[in-house]
């Protein structure tokens, strides 16, 4: 990589209101590169693209693209200057369509305001024929699309302004796995093509997979550039936290107990014939792709799917959850996927989040039991360590990790029998994550089982003292790991539904 | 840190925090106090007062009956049209010699019961609040038109009339009715159970239905508290105008969102307090009454009052954004 520097950002700084963000930052890209941009949440990485893209303006420092010193001022500047972001939320117009969304703002004109739309889609569908997204014309509504074609056509967009340094924030925390595959021989053919690339991503395998270089960010500063050929895991992960995290997954021997719940051929509108049980004190990982009937199956236990046949026996009575509060009377308790969306209620306080679900043992005739309920919350914050400035805070005020403690606390509250976490570790970093792992465990030997729902195999593998596997909305395949431990090669076997193959 | 030790104080007493929230409002109301006193002596009188409040208390109930269902993220417009259905039910059942407080019970029922319409519709169907209450508007206002014959009928009932003319203790009975409604509205929205779901709801429906809360059930009784109260204004308005008529209250389910998002209710849900709604609808009568005694035409007030609303919401939304760019 000897030819001239595409981009060349010098001794960056920002501050926002006195806060140092930024603090003499460097960072350097060469046409054709995937430079993987890693750190924890806050350590920076967002507010660095956002200067290169225009959205904020530097304080101090310098850019050069090719060579040249630009002045970044401005959304419109940047994109002159061929440089486009892809921002982890998809922000495309879903009852528009393809071509439209593709040039919006730009569109082709056809002389007295009209906009030109067989140029339009003539041009779009020469990008549809570069990118290979199948199964799409340019007329196609975005609603109609998969999140990882809705993210093409993103992609899409960021080529149609002639990008040559396209950034990319978490592109795949939304995708599946196959898709993931599709979106790294889109950028392998980008590199190809010259283009350079910034690649946030928290998770290490795709940093490994895709990327040429690795820059990690920690709190404000550039800590480390490296070859990913010369690097390794570890080396990142200290370089992200700071420190060594020796036990990053918690050392966890499951001591099953009694049978806690037990599902028998369960039938929802979304799941099939479910069959398994949990015992007192075990982990039970669930895993399969996304859309495999995970989250269905949770939420059909937790009483927001109604159930067509089959039962739920819970401590060896039947329950018949009609709704999450009858869910939550019989002792199942949820931490929903989302935890913006179904979790929280973000601009409400720490303590109302805290305290939502068993208000009814807190207040009784109007009157708040104060001391109960001071209790009770410096119990859990004590637990779980949530950092804040105090109770009155609004969680929107949080870090992903924090707010991720404060709806496991909310339901911990609750007494549960079993406690089903969907995606508990999504959008976290590091640090926050092992932190959300020893807590688990913390909690499964307190007696409480967990049923873990998660994409991500590493997780699944370590934590789980059983793996079940889901595949077009049925239970495939249960692993006892005191009994076997498979491969991840054997769970993706499961999960894609290669066992069909093998009953032939 | 002395900062933070202000802030505790602002945070651990209600007083203080009352201040604090409606930190905003409060100074609009006394610079306008201190303008309009300096530029009418008679403003600060005692009759002059006591009779903005008695004018201003139809809107504070209606404010408080928005503020309930805006809380929750939805919106009633058809408060208004209720208000004046009810109305006119209460003054025929008068007129026809039903005993007075036989016909007051029955016309809160009444309105509970239109509440409750547009409350199950809001609860049980996908059509949004805004359209469900825009339609219940146009049939209330209807039904006051056939119930009345179109026509403004009297009522010079003792009993009736002292409700919107008489006083209790030297305060005017409205604004006795005003400040019950506000203790009531307070006690639910800050210490009850129900407030609390209301507020859930509100910030953010999902995550509700996730936490076991009965989302619908509660809708719908918000809905009926809504209604309720649009009658107690219906009854309320006739009894100080001595009559009833079908176009009564035509516009001030505006007047009565204005006030609530004055007074810091958020048009989006999950915020507000009873306190501030209060206010909110202060300002708007002492707006109303500084502007007629600065002899501006009416036209114009209506101008003013829409630039007041318009300032208001933009510092709101400016508090909002602040709040979320700022993340530990």
């Amino acid at each position: 990589m000897n030819e001239h520097k595409i981009l060349e950002m010098k001794q960056i700084s920002k501050s926002f209101s006195g806060v140092q963000v930024l603090n003499n930052v460097d960072l350097s890209l060469y046409p054709g590169e995937v430079r993987a941009l890693a750190g924890e949440n806050g350590a920076g990485k967002s507010t660095l693209m956002k200067i290169l893209g225009g959205i904020y303006t530097k304080d101090t420092g310098e850019i050069y693209v090719d060579g040249k010193l630009q002045d970044i001022s401005s959304v419109e500047v940047a994109k002159e200057l061929g440089i486009a972001i892809i921002h982890q939320e998809i922000v495309l117009v879903q009852d528009m369509s393809i071509a439209e969304n593709i040039f919006l703002g730009r569109e082709h004109s056809a002389g007295y305001g009209l906009v030109n739309f067989r140029k339009t889609y003539e041009e779009t569908q020469k990008l549809i024929d570069r990118l290979e997204i199948r199964g799409v014309t340019p007329q196609t509504m975005v609603k109609e699309l998969s999140i990882s074609q809705q993210q093409m056509v993103e992609i899409a967009r960021a080529l149609s302004t002639n990008a040559r340094i396209i950034v990319m924030d978490e592109p795949t925390s939304s995708l599946t796995d196959s898709e993931v595959t599709k979106l790294f021989e889109q950028i392998r053919q980008l590199k190809k093509d010259g283009i350079a690339m910034i690649y946030i991503s928290h998770k290490m395998d795709e940093i490994f997979e895709i990327a040429d270089r690795i820059t990690v960010m920690r709190d404000g500063c550039h800590i480390m550039t490296e070859s990913i050929a010369d690097t390794n895991y570890d080396q990142i992960i200290r370089s992200m936290v700071g420190h060594e995290i020796t036990d990053y997954y918690p050392e966890f021997r499951a001591q099953p107990g009694d049978v806690i719940l037990e599902v028998k051929n369960l039938t929802t509108d979304r799941v099939k014939d479910i069959s398994f049980s949990i015992r007192k004190g075990e982990i039970l990982g669930l895993s399969g792709l996304v859309g495999s009937g995970r989250t269905e199956l949770a939420e059909a236990l937790f009483g927001i799917d109604p159930i067509h046949s089959g039962e739920i026996l819970l401590n060896g009575e039947k329950i018949s959850a009609l709704s999450p509060e009858e869910a939550i009377k019989a002792g199942i308790a949820m931490v929903p996927e989302d935890r913006k969306d179904k979790g929280l209620f973000l601009t409400n306080t720490i303590n109302f989040n805290m305290t939502i679900t068993v208000i009814d043992r807190l207040i009784s005739k109007l009157i708040c039991n104060k001391e109960k309920e001071k209790k009770m919350l410096d119990s859990y914050i004590n637990q779980l360590h949530i950092k804040m400035a105090n109770l009155e805070q609004s969680v929107i005020e949080l870090s992903g990790g924090n707010q991720q403690k404060v709806v496991i606390s909310k339901w911990l509250a609750t007494e549960p029998s079993v406690l089903i976490l969907d995606e508990p570790t999504r959008g976290i970093d590091v640090g926050a994550k092992s932190e959300i792992y020893h807590l688990m465990v913390k909690i499964a030997e307190m007696g409480v089982p967990i049923i873990m729902i998660s994409s991500e195999l590493p997780e699944i593998m370590n934590l789980s003292s059983k793996i079940a596997v889901m595949c077009e909305r049925k239970l495939v395949k249960i692993f006892d790991l005191a009994e076997e431990t498979p491969t991840q090669e054997t769970i993706m076997h499961y999960a894609t539904g290669g066992y069909r193959n093998e009953k032939k | 840190m002395k900062k933070s030790d202000t802030g505790n104080f602002a945070r651990n007493n209600p007083v203080g925090r009352f201040i604090s929230r409606n930190a905003m409002i409060l100074s609009a109301l006394i610079v306008m106090g201190i303008v309009l006193s300096l530029i009418s002596s008679s403003f600060f009188s005692s009759a002059n007062v006591l009779s903005v409040l008695r004018q201003a208390s139809t809107n504070a109930i209606l404010s408080m009956s928005m503020a309930m269902v805006l809380i929750i993220g939805c919106i009633d417009l058809s408060i208004s049209s209720s208000l004046a259905l009810s109305g006119a039910l209460c003054v025929i059942m008068i007129n026809n010699g039903v005993p007075i407080y036989l016909a007051l019970a029955v016309t809160l029922v009444f309105g509970a019961f239109c509440g409750l319409l547009n409350g199950v519709m809001a609860a049980f169907t996908d059509i949004p609040p805004f359209i469900i209450t825009l339609a219940t508007q146009q049939c209330f206002r209807g039904a006051a038109y056939l119930l009345t014959d179109g026509r403004t009928i009297m009522c010079y009932d003792d009993t009736f009339t002292k409700i919107g003319a008489g006083s209790f203790l030297g305060i005017p009975v409205p604004v006795v009715i005003v400040l019950i409604v506000l203790v009531i509205a307070a006690i639910i929205l800050s210490k009850s159970k129900f407030g609390r779901r209301m507020y859930a709801i509100g910030g953010n429906k999902s995550a509700a239905v996730y936490s076991g809360i009965k989302v619908k059930k509660v809708t719908v009784i918000v809905y009926v508290l809504t209604g309720t109260l649009a009658s107690l204004a219906g009854i309320v308005l006739c009894s100080r105008t001595y009559s009833c008529q079908p176009t009564a209250g035509t516009g001030y389910e505006c007047d009565a969102i204005a006030a609530a998002v004055l007074g810091g209710v958020s048009f989006n849900g999950g915020v507000g307090t009873a306190g501030g709604v209060m206010l909110g609808s202060l300002v708007i009568a002492f707006l109303n009454n500084g502007l007629n005694m600065l002899h501006v035409h009416a036209y114009w007030q209506t101008i003013a009052k829409g630039i007041v609303i318009l300032i208001a919401v933009f510092f709101d939304t400016m508090k909002v954004e602040k709040m979320r760019g700022r993340k530990v």
